[in-house]
C-alpha cells in the first residue's frame, strides 16, 4: 500500500506533456537529406559524385544556351556578334524552323493543312487511348485517315471518298453475311470493297486533282518532322491489323499458314530496318509492274509497315499466350466457332494485355523513322544533314539543330511512354 | 486486271505514276512534268535554297530540257538521289534523266546499261590541305588521313593514286559533304579529297578560305554528264541536243538576252537552224521549232549557266578552265546543228 | 425399341469445303498456298520483265573481282587489290567487333544504371531516371551523330601533340586521345611469351577449379573458404612470376607521333569509338530498365527469408536474388544484344566500315549490283539473329523452372 496520495504530494501533473518537436536531425528537410542523400559513407560519396556530374553538365551547357543568339540570318553574322565567345546560334532555328518541321518543299501558305491534321489526330486517337470516352467517338477515328490524307496531300476529294465508300460497302456486306458464317462475311466484305474501289476508280475523271478544292501536293514534297510523324502514325496503324493476323496465323494449327507467318515474322525481325529501307529504295522498284512506278514514300511505308507488323505480331502473340487456356475452352463449350471465339472472347482480352507492348513498339518505330534520312528522304535528320548544313549560310551549325531534333523526339516519345505507364497501372488495377 | 485496278487507285491517290514505257519522250509529254534526278544537296550544282527552290548547274540542265520539251522550265520534279539510289531510280523509270555529277565510266555506260548523253562539266579529283601542314604536293601525303565522300568514283581514284605512288594513307569515308567538311576543319583528317569543283565550293564556304590550299595534282578524269536509260535513243537525242544547244549557243554568241532578237534577225544560218527559224531540226526530234530557243531563253547559254551558278563571281568561284569553249582552249565542242 | 444407326452418309457437297470443319482447314491452306504461289509468280515475273527491260541480270560474279577501294579499320589483311568478297568479310568482322564491344559495355552501363535506379540515394535515383529517359526517347541515329560530332569537336587533333610546347600530351606517355581515334600501346610478343600466355590460361582454369572445390567443400562439410582474394591471387601471381622468370618477353609498342599521324601501337578509330559508345549508352538505358524490372520481380519475401536464415546481404544478393532476377533479365537482355547487332548497321552515318558500309555501301555503289548486295546483306543479318535466337532458346530451356 502506497502512502502517496494526491493530497499528500505537492504536485501531480494532470495532463500529458505535449510531445516535443523531434530533434532537427530527425525530421524535416535535414532528416530527408540525411536519409536520402547521406545515409552511409558510400552513399554520401555517390551524392557528391552525382552533384559534380550535374554541375559539370549544367556549367558547360547553360551559359551556352542562355547566351544564344536568335536573330541573325547566317552563321557568319552569329560569329561576328559572339566575337569569339562560345554560345549557341539559335538563329538557324528561327530562320529554318519551317524547313525542319515541314521539309523544304511544302508550300508555306498551306502549313495549316498538316497542322489541322495533327490537331485532328489528337481527337481521333483519344477514344482509342482512353477507354472512358464515349465509344461513339470511334466513328471519327474511322473517318480520320481519309480526312488526314485529303488534308495533307490535297487533290480531288473523290479519291478518299471512294476509298471510304469501299470500306463502308465492305463493312455493310460483312455485317449482313457474318451471321451466316464469318468466312462468308469476310470474303464478301472484301469483294464488295474491291468492287466499289474498281468502279470508283473509273468514275473519278482524269485530271480531277488539278482543279480540286485543296491544291494537290506530291508526296515528294513532304519532309521534316511532319514526315517522321506521318510515317510513324501511318505505319503503326496499318501494321496493327496485319500484326493481329500474323499473330493469329502463328498460333494457328494449319501448318502451311503457320509456316508462312513464322517465316515472315522471323525474317523481318532478323534484319535491320535499314536493309529493309535499302530494299525500298533500290530493290522494290523492280518488283512492281514494268509500266508503273511507285512513289518512294509509299515504298517506304510498305517496308516500315512490314517491319512493325512483325514486331507487333510478336507482342500480340505474347498477349494471346498470356490468356488462360480456360478462355478458349469456355468459348468452345459455348459452341462458338473459331472466328467467333477469336473475335468475341480471345482478341479483346489479348489486345488489352498487349497495349503497353504495342505502345513501346510504336515509340521505337517512331524513333526509327529517322533512318529514312539514309535513303534520301528529307525527314528532320535528313533536312539537318542535307539542305541546311549544306547551305552556305548555316554550314557548321550542328549542336543547335541536333538539339532541336532531340527535344522534339523527346517530347513526343516521353509523352507516349508516360501514357503507356499510366495505362499499365490502370490495367494492373483492373486485374486485381 | 487486278493489278491495273490497284495501280489505278494508287495513281488516282497520287502515289504511283504510270511511266517508263518504251518512249520516254511521250511519257514526259503526257505527264506534263520532267522527273529529274539530282544530288541531295551540293551547293552550286544542285541544292534547294531557303525557299525550297532547286538551284544549280545540274538543275539548269534539267530545266533546259523541260523548257525544250514541255515549254515550261518549271515543269520539273526534282528527285533527290544518293550515290546508292541514283542508278536504280533511273533504271526503274522513277526519273527520266539523271543530272547528278555522275562520272562517265566504261562500266556505268556498258555494264549498268545507261547512256551518257554528253559532258556538261569536265572535272578531276583534287586534294585540299590546311596551309599550316606545309604540303605542296599530293606525293608528300604519306601516312595522311584522307576524308572522302562515299558513293563516288573518288574512293577508287584515291586508292589507285596512292597505290601507284606506293604511299600509304588512311581513308575516312563520310556520307555528306557537310560532315566531311566538319571532320576536315576539326583536324580529324589532314586532307579532303573530292572533285576539284567541289573542293573549291567547299573552301569558299570556310570561315578563312585562305588557310587552305588546293594541291596541284589532279588525279583523275571526271567527265560529269547527264545520263538516260539505254535503249531509248529518241529521248537520249532530245537530252543530248538540248545540252549541245546550250553549248552551241555560247559559241555562236546567243544568250538569254539576245535570243529573241537573234531569232528574228539573224543571218547566220546555223543560228537560224538552232533557233528554229530555218530547217526542221525541232520536228526531227519530235519537238516544235522553238525548242532550243526556249531552253536558251529561260536558262541562258552554257556560259551564262556556268557564270550564275559556279562561275568566278559566285561564292564557289570556279574558273572556266577545261570547261571553256574549244575556241578558247577548252574542251567544249558541240557538234554542228545541221 | 430404338436402334442406333449411323447417320446416313452424306454425299460430298461443294459447300462442305467451307462449312465442314473436316475440310475447312484444307480449303484454307489450299487458298493460302494458291495466294502465296500467285504472289511469288507475280513478283518474280515483274522482276524478270524489269531486269530484261533494263538489260540487267542477277549475278554474283562481282564478288570475285578486285574491290579497288581501301578500308581504314580492318581486322584481317586487306588492300584495294582484294576482292569485293574479302571487303564484305572485313565488314562482317567489323560488325561483329563493334557488336561485341557494345554488348559488353551496354551490359555494364545497364546493370550500373539499373541497380542505381533502385538506390536509396534520392539524387542518384533521379539522375539515373533522367539518363534512362533521355537516352530511351531520342533516336539512336541522332545519338550516334551527336557523339561522333562531340568526339570530332572536343578531342584534340594529332597536330595538337606536335611542337615544343604541345597543346595536348599523351596520357602516361602511352595513350593518345585524338579526334581520329585513341592510340594505345600494342603488345610485342617476344621469345618465350607463349609460356607466359600458357601460364595465364592455366591460372584461369585454376581459378575455376578452386571455386568449384570451395563450393563442394561448403556443401559437403559446411566449411566456408574465402573466395575473392585467393581467386585474385591465382589469377595474377603465376602469370606475373612467369613473366619475370622468362625475362619480360612481352614488350609494349608505344604510339608516337610520326608525320601526319601517330604511328605504332593500336589505333581504335573515332568512328568505332563513337558507334561503340553511342550504341552502348543507348542500349544501356534499355538494359537498365530490364535489370530494374528483374530485381523488382523477385518478391521481398525471398530477401527476408534469406535474411532470416542468417545470410549476409552480399550472399542474399548472390545466392537468392540474382539467380531469380537473372531468369527475368536475361531473355530481354539477349534481345537487346540482337538490337545492338542490328543497330550497328547505322555505322554508315559515321563512316565505320561495317558490312552495311562495305557490302551494302561502297561495293553496291561501285558495282551497281543493288539486288545482289542487299540480298547478301539481309542474309548475313538473318544468320546472326537466328543464331542468337537459337542460343536464347537453349538458355530459356536450361533456365526454365524445374517443376517437380
Amino acid at each position: 500500500m502506497s502512502d502517496t496520495h494526491a493530497q499528500s504530494v505537492a504536485f501531480v501533473r494532470e495532463t500529458a506533456i505535449p510531445p516535443a518537436a523531434p530533434p532537427s536531425t530527425a525530421a524535416g528537410p535535414v532528416k530527408w537529406v540525411r536519409d536520402n542523400l547521406f545515409p552511409t559513407w558510400a552513399n554520401a560519396l555517390l551524392t557528391v559524385a552525382a552533384l559534380y556530374v550535374i554541375w559539370l553538365v549544367l556549367s558547360s551547357t547553360l551559359p551556352w544556351i542562355l547566351g544564344g543568339i536568335w536573330n541573325t540570318n547566317s552563321l557568319a553574322a552569329c560569329r561576328e556578334i559572339l566575337d569569339g565567345r562560345s554560345a549557341a546560334c539559335f538563329s538557324v532555328l528561327t530562320e529554318r524552323w519551317h524547313q525542319l518541321l515541314y521539309g523544304f518543299k511544302y508550300p508555306s501558305e498551306l502549313y495549316w493543312r498538316p497542322n489541322l491534321a495533327l490537331l485532328l489526330l489528337f481527337f481521333a486517337a483519344a477514344p482509342v487511348l482512353f477507354f472512358d470516352l464515349p465509344r461513339k467517338l470511334l466513328i471519327f477515328t474511322g473517318l480520320y485517315p481519309f480526312i488526314a490524307y485529303w488534308l495533307i496531300w490535297g487533290g480531288t476529294i473523290l479519291a478518299p471518298l471512294v476509298a471510304l465508300a469501299g470500306f463502308i460497302a465492305g463493312y455493310l456486306v460483312y455485317a449482313r453475311l457474318v451471321k451466316a458464317s464469318f468466312a462468308k462475311g469476310f470474303l464478301g466484305g472484301i469483294a464488295a470493297a474491291v468492287i466499289v474501289w474498281g468502279i470508283g476508280g473509273y468514275l473519278i475523271p482524269e485530271g480531277a486533282s488539278d482543279r480540286a478544292m485543296l491544291e494537290a501536293i506530291p508526296s515528294r514534297d513532304l519532309g521534316g518532322f511532319m514526315l517522321n510523324l506521318m510515317l510513324g502514325v501511318t505505319c503503326v496503324s496499318l501494321s496493327l491489323p496485319i500484326g493481329i493476323a500474323l499473330a493469329l496465323g502463328r498460333q494457328s494449327h494449319l501448318p502451311l499458314i503457320k509456316g508462312i507467318c513464322v517465316v515472315f515474322i522471323e525474317f523481318i525481325r532478323g534484319v535491320p530496318l535499314i536493309t529493309l529501307l535499302f530494299v525500298a529504295s533500290v530493290m522494290l522498284a523492280y518488283f512492281f509492274p514494268p509500266e508503273s512506278t511507285v512513289d518512294l514514300f509509299l515504298r517506304v511505308v510498305i517496308m516500315i509497315t512490314m517491319f512493325s507488323s512483325a514486331y507487333i505480331a510478336e507482342v500480340i502473340r505474347g498477349g494471346l499466350a498470356a490468356l488462360p487456356k480456360g478462355q478458349n475452352e469456355a468459348a468452345d463449350s459455348l459452341g462458338l466457332d473459331y472466328a467467333q471465339a477469336i473475335r468475341l472472347i480471345i482478341l479483346p482480352q489479348a489486345l488489352k494485355i498487349s497495349i503497353p507492348g504495342i505502345v513501346n513498339i510504336a515509340v521505337g518505330l517512331f524513333k526509327d523513322t529517322t533512318l529514312v534520312s539514309v535513303i534520301s528522304l528529307f525527314d528532320i535528320v535528313g533536312m539537318i544533314r542535307g539542305p541546311i548544313l549544306a547551305s552556305t549560310d548555316w554550314n557548321g551549325v550542328y549542336w543547335e539543330l541536333l538539339m532541336f531534333a532531340s527535344v522534339l523526339f523527346f517530347v513526343v516519345c516521353y509523352g507516349i511512354s508516360q501514357y503507356s505507364q499510366w495505362l499499365e497501372r490502370r490495367l494492373a488495377t483492373d486485374h486485381r | 486486271m487486278n493489278k491495273s485496278m490497284i495501280f489505278g487507285a494508287l495513281t488516282v491517290a497520287g502515289l504511283a505514276a504510270g511511266a517508263a514505257g518504251a518512249a520516254t519522250l511521250d511519257d514526259v509529254k503526257a505527264r506534263g512534268t520532267l522527273n529529274c534526278g539530282v544530288t541531295t544537296g551540293l551547293i552550286g550544282f544542285a541544292a534547294p535554297d531557303a525557299n525550297g527552290e532547286w538551284k544549280g548547274f545540274d538543275v539548269a540542265v534539267c530545266r533546259a530540257v523541260a523548257a525544250a520539251v514541255l515549254g515550261d522550265a518549271t515543269a520539273v520534279e526534282f528527285v533527290p538521289t544518293t550515290g546508292k539510289t541514283r542508278f536504280t531510280a533511273l533504271a526503274s523509270g522513277e526519273i527520266d534523266v539523271l543530272a547528278r555529277n555522275t562520272t562517265w565510266t566504261f562500266s556505268r555506260d556498258v555494264d549498268l546499261k545507261f547512256d551518257f548523253i554528253g559532258v556538261n562539266y569536265y572535272d578531276g579529283q583534287g586534294f585540299m590541305v590546311p596551309k599550316a601542314l606545309g604540303v605542296s604536293s599530293a606525293k608528300d601525303l604519306d601516312g595522311a588521313t584522307v576524308c572522302i565522300q562515299t558513293g563516288t568514283t573518288t574512293e577508287l581514284n584515291l586508292a589507285d593514286f596512292f597505290r601507284v605512288n606506293n604511299i600509304s594513307y588512311e581513308p575516312v569515308p563520310i556520307e555528306t559533304n557537310a560532315e566531311a567538311q566538319q571532320q576536315y576543319l576539326a583536324g580529324a583528317c589532314d586532307v579532303y579529297t573530292t572533285d576539284a569543283s567541289g573542293l573549291a565550293a567547299t573552301r569558299a564556304a570556310f570561315e578563312n578560305p585562305g588557310d587552305h590550299v588546293l594541291l596541284p595534282e589532279i588525279v583523275s578524269k571526271e567527265p560529269l554528264g547527264p545520263l538516260v536509260r539505254h535503249g531509248d535513243s529518241e529521248w537520249g537525242d532530245v537530252v543530248r541536243w538540248t545540252l549541245n544547244a546550250l553549248i552551241a549557243a555560247e559559241e555562236l554568241g546567243v544568250s538569254s538576252a539576245n535570243v529573241g532578237e537573234m531569232a528574228s534577225s539573224t543571218n547566220n544560218p546555223e543560228i537560224a537552224r538552232l533557233l528554229g527559224t530555218e530547217g526542221e531540226l525541232g520536228a526531227m526530234l519530235g519537238l516544235d521549232a522553238d525548242w532550243a530557243k526556249r531552253a536558251i531563253e529561260t536558262q541562258g547559254n552554257y556560259g551564262e549557266i556556268f557564270a550564275t551558278n559556279i562561275g568566278e563571281d559566285t561564292p564557289i568561284g570556279l574558273a572556266r578552265g577545261l570547261n571553256a569553249q574549244w575556241t578558247d582552249g577548252g574542251l567544249l565542242y558541240s557538234p554542228p546543228f545541221r | 425399341m430404338t436402334t442406333l444407326t449411323d447417320p446416313p452418309k452424306e454425299s460430298f457437297k461443294l459447300s462442305m469445303l467451307l462449312n465442314d470443319t473436316r475440310y475447312r482447314s484444307l480449303t484454307m491452306q489450299a487458298i493460302a498456298a494458291l495466294l502465296l504461289a500467285l504472289a511469288i509468280v507475280y513478283l518474280g515475273n515483274n522482276l524478270i520483265q524489269n531486269l530484261r527491260a533494263a538489260g540487267l541480270n542477277i549475278s554474283y560474279g562481282f564478288l570475285g573481282s578486285a574491290s579497288n577501294y581501301d578500308i581504314n579499320q580492318t581486322l584481317i589483311e586487306y588492300s584495294s587489290r582484294s576482292t569485293h568478297l574479302r571487303a564484305a568479310v572485313v565488314g562482317i568482322l567489323n560488325t561483329l567487333l563493334v557488336a561485341l564491344l557494345a554488348c559488353a559495355t551496354a551490359t555494364v552501363f545497364g546493370v550500373i544504371a539499373g541497380v542505381l535506379r533502385l538506390s536509396p540515394n534520392w539524387l542518384v535515383r533521379k539522375l539515373m531516371a533522367v539518363y534512362v529517359e533521355i537516352f530511351r526517347n531520342i533516336p539512336v541515329l541522332i545519338w550516334i551523330i551527336i557523339i561522333f560530332t562531340v568526339m570530332t569537336a572536343s578531342m584534340p587533333a594529332p597536330s595538337a601533340f606536335r611542337g615544343e610546347d604541345p597543346a595536348s600530351s599523351m596520357l602516361f606517355g602511352a595513350f593518345a586521345f585524338t579526334n581520329r581515334g585513341v592510340y594505345v600501346p600494342a603488345p610485342v610478343w617476344g621469345a618465350g611469351s607463349m609460356v607466359v600466355v600458357a601460364v595465364f590460361v592455366l591460372s584461369i582454369i585454376g581459378v575455376f577449379a578452386y571455386r568449384r572445390y570451395a563450393t563442394k567443400l561448403l556443401y559437403d562439410t559446411g566449411k566456408l573458404l574465402p573466395m575473392f582474394w585467393p581467386s585474385v591471387g591465382i589469377f595474377l601471381l603465376p602469370a606475373i612470376l612467369a613473366f619475370f622468370i622468362m625475362g619480360s618477353p612481352i614488350g609494349l609498342d608505344y604510339p608516337e607521333l610520326k608525320g601526319f599521324n601517330f604511328g605504332g601501337g593500336i589505333k581504335i578509330g573515332a568512328p568505332l569509338i563513337a558507334l561503340w559508345f553511342a550504341l552502348s549508352i543507348y542500349t544501356g538505358a534499355f538494359i537498365a530498365e530490364n535489370v530494374r524490372a528483374g530485381i523488382q520481380a523477385v518478391s521481398k519475401g525471398q530477401t527476408e527469408a534469406a535474411a532470416a536464415l542468417g545470410l549476409r546481404p552480399g550472399r542474399v544478393m548472390n545466392l537468392v536474388v540474382l539467380p531469380q532476377a537473372l531468369r527475368v533479365i536475361i531473355p530481354p537482355l539477349i534481345s537487346q544484344y540482337l538490337n545492338i547487332t542490328k543497330n550497328s548497321s547505322l555505322a554508315i552515318a559515321v563512316g565505320y566500315a561495317d558490312v552495311t558500309a562495305t557490302l551494302g555501301g561502297i561495293t553496291l555503289n561501285q558495282t551497281g549490283r543493288a539486288i545482289e548486295c542487299v540480298l547478301l546483306l539481309m542474309l548475313f543479318y538473318l544468320t546472326i539473329s537466328l543464331l542468337i535466337s537459337a542460343f536464347m532458346n537453349v538458355y530459356n530451356n536450361a533456365a526454365k523452372l524445374k517443376e517437380r
